[in-house]
C-alpha cells in the first residue's frame, strides 16, 4: 500500500519551528554550507538534474529557471518566495512554514548563491499574519546565528488579491503597484523585480532544495513519477474523511490519495467528483481516478496538479451549483487588466447563475463554451486562461447535470 | 534580419521588432485598442492576437518579439472567433449611442465591429454597469459607460504629460479609470492638457469645448495644420473646420508634421480656441476718441501709437516709457521688441511676462 514520504515535511512535529537550534541539530543549514562550497554552475546543474519542477502550479524545471538568471550579468538579482497561497483549498505552504520555516530560508539562500543574489523576499498572503510573525522570528534567528551569511531575506505581506500569486503580479505588488500581471516575455528570471533577474519559486519548491543538495540529484530522480520526480504536498478538503495535508511520491494515484490517505468518503457518501489544483483546476470523475497525480499525467486527462489542493465531492453535491460559486470567485478576483478575463469571468458567472436557476437554454451552454474557449486562448495571464477550466471540464464530464437544469425545449 | 511567415508569405524583418511591428512594416493591419506608438506596452486588449501553428494559445502581437522561423496567421478562424468574442464582450459594457456620440465615425470600437460584422453582443446576461458622469470641469467629458479600459489615457497622463492624475481603481469588471479616491479632475494633478482625449480610441473621453454638436471629427470639412498662437513654443495643432468655422482642435502626432510637440498640447492650445468665432473678438484696431472706441485701419492705429510714444518721449524723456512683452510672441519677436525699446525709443526699461 502506498506510503507517505517526507522530504519537505521531514521535520514536521519533530522540531520546534520557533527554535533554530532544533533545525540545526537536525542537520539544518548543512546543505547551504555544502552549496556554498560548490561552484554556482554545479548547484544549478544539480537542481536541474534532479528534475525538480515548480510546485506552485506551472511545473517548470527549477534548475533551468535558475540558469536563466545566473546567465545574466546584473548588479542586482532577487530570490522571491511565492507564499501567496491564494488557491482556495490549498494550505500546504502554511503547513510547511508552521512546521519548519528554516527549510525554506535555506532553500532560498542556496538559490541566492546559485544565481548570485544577495536579497530575498517572501511574499506571504495577508490572511496568514501568524505565519508572517513566525517567518520574521525565523529570519532574525538565522541572522543572529549568521547562517545566512550576506544573504538578506525580507517578508512582504499581500493584501488579499488572488492574482498576486501569479509571479509578475506578485512582483508588481512588492513594488507597491497594482497587483496586475505583466505580459511575457520578458519572464521574471530575466527581468523581474526592479526589472532585474528574479527567481520566483513556490514555498514547496524551495523546501525541496536542501534535500536535493544534501542527497544529490540522482536520489531525487528515483522518487515518484519520472517526468515530475519527488513528492508533492496535497491538501485535502471537502467530503473526504481525513481533511489533512499529506506528502506523497508523485506517482501516487488520485484514488489512493482520496481512499487511502484521505480515508475515503465522509459520512459513507458516494464519490462524485474531485477538483485538483485549486479553484482553476479541472473536475475529475470516478473513471479517471487511477491517474497518477504527477503534472504530465494530470495534464493528459485535461486536469491539472496545480497547487495540490484536493477538493472531494460526494453524490449530494450539485456540480452546477459548485461551478457557479467557483465562477463567482473568479469574477471577484479578476484584476481587470485584460479584456477577455475582465469581461469574460463576469459574463461566465452571469450565465452560470442563469443555468443554475434553471432559466438557461441549449444556446446558453454553447455561448458559455465559446466564451470559455476564447478566454483560455487569449487571456493575458494564467488566471484568465485557467478560470474556464472548471466550467469546461464539468461540461465534459457532468454534462447531464447541466442538461437537467435547462428550460424544456 | 530574420525570416517570418505571415499568412503564408515570407518576409524579412529586423530581429528586434514585435510581431505587430513586423506586420505593419508589411502593410498587414492588426486591430489594436491598447497599443500606442508613443506609450509603454500594455498587451491587455488582446485584439491583436494571432495564431501560430502548434501553439495552443493565441499570441498578442504587440508584445511578442519575432524570431527566425516564426509562422503566424493573422486572420485565421480561431483569431477571428477570438476578436469577435472580445468585441462582443466590449460592446456589452459600452453605451451604444453612436448617433449622438462625438466620436462617431472616428471610433476604433465602431471600426472593428464593422470590420468583423459584430452587430450586437450575445453576452448581455447581467446587464451593464453604469458609471455616473459627475466631473464638473469645463474641458474634458469623461463618460466611462463608453470606456473599454485600454488604459491609454492613464499611460499618456503618466508618460507624455507626467501628471499621473489618473489610474485604475477597483478590479475585475468594476475596474474604472479614476483620479485618486475617485475625486474630481480639478482636485487632482490634472493640468487639462487633454492628452487623454487625444489617445482615447472610443468616445469615453471627449472635449467639452467642441461638444454640443458643433461638428464631429468625421463631419469636419478640413483640418488646417497650423502653429499654436498662445506662446513661443510653437506647437503644431490642427484646426478642425466645418462650414468655414473652427469647430475643434486636434493634434497631429506625426513628428514630420508636428516636430515640436508630436501631438501633445496644453490646455490653452487644445481647449482655448472658442474665441476664434466669438462675437466679442476684436478683428480690427480701435482708437478711443471722446471716451468711445471707433474702428481704425492698422496704418492709422500704428501711426496713432507712434505719435503718442514720441510725444511722451519728448515731454517726459525716454525712461518714462517701458516695454513689456509677452510669452505669446516668439523669441525673435521678443528680440525685436527690446531692440525697438533700446534703439528707437531709447530706453532700457524692458521686461517680459515670463520673468515674473
Amino acid at each position: 500500500m502506498a506510503q507517505e514520504m517526507h522530504i519537505v515535511l521531514k521535520n514536521r512535529d519533530k522540531i520546534n519551528p520557533l527554535d533554530i537550534n532544533d533545525y540545526l541539530a537536525a542537520g539544518g543549514y548543512q546543505s547551504l554550507v555544502k552549496a556554498r562550497g560548490m561552484a554556482q554552475e554545479e548547484v544549478i546543474e544539480e537542481v536541474k538534474n534532479s528534475g525538480l519542477r515548480g510546485r506552485g502550479g506551472a511545473g517548470f524545471n527549477t534548475g533551468l529557471k535558475w540558469s536563466f538568471s545566473y546567465n545574466i550579468k546584473s548588479d542586482e538579482k532577487y530570490v522571491i518566495c511565492n507564499a501567496d497561497e491564494g488557491e482556495p483549498g490549498t494550505y500546504k505552504d502554511r503547513i510547511i512554514f508552521e512546521s519548519d520555516p528554516h527549510i525554506v530560508l535555506e532553500g532560498m539562500a542556496i538559490c541566492g548563491h546559485a544565481i548570485g543574489s544577495k536579497k530575498g523576499y517572501i511574499y506571504c498572503r495577508g490572511e496568514y499574519p501568524q505565519v508572517v510573525d513566525l517567518l520574521k522570528k525565523a529570519i532574525s534567528q538565522a541572522k543572529e546565528k549568521g547562517v545566512l551569511g550576506d544573504f538578506d531575506i525580507e517578508v512582504r505581506m499581500g493584501a488579499g488579491a488572488y492574482v498576486c500569486g501569479e509571479e509578475s503580479a506578485l512582483i508588481e505588488s512588492i513594488l507597491g503597484q497594482r497587483g496586475e500581471p505583466r505580459f511575457k516575455p520578458p519572464f521574471p528570471p530575466v527581468s523581474g523585480l526592479n526589472w532585474k533577474p528574479s527567481i520566483v519559486n513556490n514555498v514547496e519548491t524551495f523546501a525541496n532544495i536542501p534535500a536535493i543538495i544534501h542527497k544529490g540529484a540522482q536520489w531525487f530522480t528515483g522518487i515518484g513519477a519520472k517526468s515530475y520526480p519527488g513528492t508533492k504536498l496535497l491538501s485535502l478538503t471537502g467530503d473526504v474523511k481525513n481533511r489533512v495535508c499529506i506528502e506523497v511520491p508523485t506517482d501516487t494515484t488520485i484514488r489512493d490519495v482520496i481512499f487511502h490517505f484521505g480515508g475515503g468518503m465522509r459520512n459513507n457518501g458516494q464519490f462524485k467528483a474531485v477538483q485538483i489544483g485549486g479553484t482553476s483546476g479541472g473536475f475529475i470523475p470516478e473513471s479517471l481516478l487511477d491517474t497518477p497525480i504527477d503534472f504530465d499525467s494530470m495534464r493528459k486527462i485535461g486536469a491539472t496538479l496545480g497547487t495540490g489542493a484536493v477538493f472531494v465531492m460526494d453524490q449530494s453535491r450539485d456540480i452546477v451549483d459548485v461551478v457557479t460559486r467557483i465562477s463567482k470567485f473568479f469574477e471577484h478576483e479578476s484584476c481587470g487588466k485584460c479584456n477577455p478575463c475582465r469581461e469574460g469571468v463576469f459574463r461566465c458567472h452571469e450565465i452560470m447563475k442563469k443555468i443554475n436557476k434553471g432559466l438557461a437554454t441549449e444556446e446558453d451552454l454553447e455561448k458559455i463554451q465559446l466564451l470559455c474557449l476564447v478566454m483560455e486562448q487569449t487571456c493575458l495571464c494564467g488566471c484568465g486562461q485557467a478560470a474556464p477550466s472548471p466550467i469546461l471540464t464539468t461540461l465534459k464530464h457532468f454534462q447531464e447535470e447541466y442538461e437537467q437544469k435547462l428550460l424544456p425545449a | 534580419m530574420v525570416t517570418v511567415t505571415i499568412n503564408g508569405q515570407q518576409y524579412q524583418v529586423p530581429e528586434d521588432v514585435t510581431i505587430l511591428e513586423a506586420c505593419r512594416m508589411n502593410n498587414i493591419d492588426l486591430p489594436t485598442f491598447c497599443y500606442d506608438d508613443d506609450l509603454k506596452l500594455a498587451g491587455s486588449c488582446r485584439m491583436c492576437v494571432v495564431e501560430s501553428p502548434g501553439r495552443p494559445l493565441l499570441i498578442a502581437a504587440c508584445v511578442t518579439p519575432v524570431f527566425d522561423g516564426l509562422t503566424i496567421e493573422t486572420e485565421s478562424p480561431a483569431v477571428i472567433r477570438a476578436r469577435k468574442t472580445i468585441l462582443e464582450l466590449l460592446i456589452a459594457r459600452h453605451k451604444m449611442e453612436c448617433h449622438v456620440c462625438e466620436k462617431n465615425g472616428d471610433c476604433r470600437l465602431q471600426d472593428y465591429c464593422y470590420r468583423y460584422g459584430v452587430a450586437e453582443s450575445r453576452f448581455t446576461d447581467g446587464g451593464m454597469l453604469h458609471f455616473p458622469i459627475e466631473d464638473p470641469n469645463p474641458f474634458i467629458e469623461r463618460d466611462y459607460d463608453k470606456c473599454i479600459m485600454c488604459t491609454r489615457c492613464v499611460r499618456a497622463c503618466e508618460e507624455i504629460t507626467v501628471a499621473q492624475a489618473i489610474g485604475v481603481k477597483d478590479r475585475g469588471h468594476h475596474a474604472q479609470i479614476s483620479t485618486a479616491f475617485n475625486g474630481k479632475l480639478e482636485d487632482s494633478p490634472c493640468v487639462f492638457c487633454g492628452q487623454c482625449v487625444m489617445v482615447c480610441p472610443v468616445g469615453a473621453l471627449t472635449s467639452k469645448v467642441s461638444a454640443a454638436y458643433h461638428g464631429r471629427p468625421s463631419d469636419v470639412d478640413k483640418r488646417v495644420l497650423t502653429t499654436c498662437s498662445y506662446c513661443g513654443t510653437g506647437c503644431t495643432l490642427e484646426l478642425n473646420v466645418k462650414d468655414n468655422k473652427v469647430v475643434g482642435v486636434t493634434s497631429n502626432r506625426d513628428e514630420n508634421f508636428s516636430p515640436v510637440n508630436k501631438g501633445a498640447l496644453c490646455v490653452k492650445g487644445r481647449f482655448g480656441w472658442d474665441f476664434i468665432n466669438s462675437s466679442d473678438r476684436l478683428t480690427t484696431p480701435l482708437i478711443k476718441e471722446n471716451g468711445e472706441f471707433r474702428p481704425a485701419s492698422w496704418e492709422e492705429a500704428l501711426n496713432f501709437a507712434a505719435q503718442g510714444l514720441k510725444k511722451i518721449k519728448e515731454e517726459k524723456g525716454a525712461d518714462s516709457i517701458a516695454v513689456f512683452t509677452s510669452a505669446r510672441i516668439t523669441n525673435e519677436e521678443n528680440y525685436l521688441a527690446q531692440k525697438l525699446a533700446r534703439a528707437a525709443l531709447g530706453t532700457n526699461n524692458v521686461d517680459h511676462c515670463a520673468r515674473l
